[in-house]
């Protein structure tokens, strides 16, 4: 069957002669290959130049820099501020990722295993905050703590990033379970291995992966986050990105280039290391 | 969703601590935001006063305006220049293909604050597109980029466009191979058989993407408080400006439920539609 469909009897071809047919596939690669290169420059350049900037030897922001040096990185070194922030950051994202993981697998389970309607719901309910613009969030969780008398705090801030951060979670767990399928928990229940016994030593290892990847993505976004974060931190505490979001507008501090370019190369590691242990590109290309 | 439901063993209080949560801690929070929104003088009754204070003054209409056009925009560009990445993905071999994986999912990973800072180098006065004409010869005064609505666009399609490709590439990949072979076989050119095969067969795809990029470019803060400066203002700027500068969050939970609006319309307007372009596919 396959040989009749390969072998091209048209007449039309005959017609109109090979020339347009050639024409028609070169100026479709064309169009295709230019864009798509035009694209992939677009995505790229950002992080590139940002890269470049960061060793830059003028005192102010220039693109080409004149020449190259590592004054911006060692001046972060001389920076408590920033030292401090950052580690507000990583305290909130680390915190935030550890109750997403457990709220959220938790729920996948529950979610995997059962029929009803709900699931439905819940899915609806849970990945809601994706899509749902971050600044009215903030707000609206501003007032909502305002109005039960409870201070802005790290609490505060933990409690909305975890809002925002289980999505990731919750997607990259069910789609693991998924699957799985059940039958090897039914497996292990029917030889008499308890659940919690199942949940450790049969599920578990089966859906690292998904977890990997999961806590991996909400530590991202928690850290990043400027949106939610700007409502919901009190005035003392100094977060990262709002650091560097004010550094960048309101004088474009070159320093702002350093620390970007820290952070790229630790994002860029750690997705060489996610790869390694759970193929993180298959999870977010998802092929 | 019945409480017995949920207590029978097995059937899910698993996922009552989450739900618990959400319900705590984001489904009222949204509800105060909206039922702060009706809030009248001094904080009683109830009342449109935020609503008509809003719609009377063309400066604000013309921030909803902007932010809808915004997001329209984006999402028409980031298919448009999309779209060819991840047909260049799919068609890609083994070793080009890690390659591509790393360049579309790195932006995804790195921080807004960091990519549009790149943009400020990128389009600044002294940056590289105005360092580059002026030495070509192309201009003579360094043309102005940031603070423009296109500066925005541009910053905000590359933020945003990995949320497009990566739908199609779902969508590409499962199309059946054979399909094309066999249009092309049948005497159908490439462009024809990519327009008439391929395309709406990647519908689904372009949907979802669509969906996701419109919502993320309408709900942006930080690309366009940074790349717009003070002067362009988008619905979340103002949010921002009116709940924490201006601390007047009664016009601000208006504002917010406005975004919220908007977000939620398109979302189910899409929805609606790549369910029937699905349906058209099955």
């Amino acid at each position: 069957m396959s040989s009749t469909l390969v072998k091209p009897p048209s007449p039309i071809q005959q017609k109109s002669g090979n020339l347009p047919r050639q024409l028609d596939k070169i100026s479709f690669q064309v169009v295709m290959q230019l864009i798509a290169w035009l694209g992939l420059l677009l995505l790229t350049a950002p992080s590139i130049i940002i890269l470049i900037t960061s060793f830059s030897n003028a005192p102010t922001l220039e693109f080409p820099p004149p020449g190259f040096s590592l004054q911006w990185y060692s001046s972060l070194f001389s920076f408590p501020e920033l030292r401090a922030a950052a580690l507000n950051s990583f305290q909130v994202a680390l915190i935030t990722t550890l109750v997403c993981v457990v709220l959220g697998v938790s729920a996948c389970l529950a979610m995997m295993n059962s029929k009803g309607r709900w699931v439905t719901a819940m899915d609806a309910l849970v990945m809601s905050p994706l899509a749902l613009p971050g600044v009215a969030l903030g707000l609206g969780m501003m007032s909502f703590f305002a109005m039960v008398g409870v201070r802005l705090s790290l609490f505060t801030l933990i409690v909305s990033h975890i809002v925002i951060c289980t999505p990731y979670v919750v997607r990259n767990v069910l789609a693991n379970l998924t699957q799985l399928g059940s039958s090897l928990q039914e497996a292990s229940t029917a030889l008499g291995a308890s659940p919690s016994y199942t949940f450790f030593k049969v599920t578990l290892p089966l859906i690292r992966p998904g977890v990997l990847i999961g806590a991996f993505m909400a530590f991202i976004t928690s850290f990043d986050n400027v949106a939610v974060t700007l409502f919901l931190s009190d005035a003392r505490t100094d977060m990262l990105p709002i650091r560097m979001w004010s550094m960048i507008q309101n004088d474009l501090d070159v320093r702002a280039a350093a620390i970007s370019g820290v952070l790229i190369f630790v994002t860029a590691l750690l997705m060489i290391v996610m790869e390694r242990f759970s193929s993180l590109s298959k999870a977010l290309i998802g092929n | 969703m019945k409480i017995s439901q949920l207590l029978q063993p097995k059937s899910g209080q698993l996922a009552l601590p989450l739900a618990i949560f959400l319900q705590l801690f984001y489904v009222i929070p949204l509800l105060v935001l909206i039922a702060t929104s009706f809030q009248g003088e001094g904080g009683a009754g109830l009342s449109l006063k935020n609503y008509t204070e809003f719609f009377n003054n063309s400066v604000n209409v013309k921030v909803l305006i902007d932010t809808f056009l915004m997001g329209i925009q984006v999402t028409i560009v980031s298919l448009i220049v999309g779209y060819p990445v991840a047909y260049l993905y799919i068609k890609a071999p083994g070793f080009w293909k890690g390659i591509l994986t790393f360049l579309i999912t790195l932006p995804l990973l790195t921080s807004a604050v960091v990519r549009t800072f790149g943009w400020v180098v990128i389009m600044g006065r002294q940056g590289l597109i105005n360092t580059a004409l002026l030495q070509l010869g192309m201009i003579e005064e360094p043309i102005r980029l940031l603070f423009t609505h296109n500066g925005v666009l541009i910053a905000l399609t590359q933020v945003w466009m990995p949320m497009m490709v990566l739908p199609i590439v779902a969508s590409l990949s499962q199309i059946d191979p054979r399909l094309a072979a066999a249009s092309q076989s049948l005497g159908g050119g490439v462009w024809r058989t990519f327009w008439q095969i391929t395309f709406p067969l990647t519908l689904p795809g372009m949907i979802s993407g669509a969906l996701l990029v419109f919502a993320l470019t309408v709900s942006s803060f930080v690309t366009p408080s940074i790349i717009g400066g003070g002067q362009l203002i988008y619905l979340p700027t103002l949010i921002y400006q009116q709940g924490i500068i201006l601390l007047n969050q009664p016009f601000a939970a208006a504002v917010s439920t406005l975004l919220l609006i908007m977000v939620v319309v398109m979302v189910l307007i899409l929805t609606a539609l790549g369910r029937r372009s699905r349906r058209y596919i099955h």
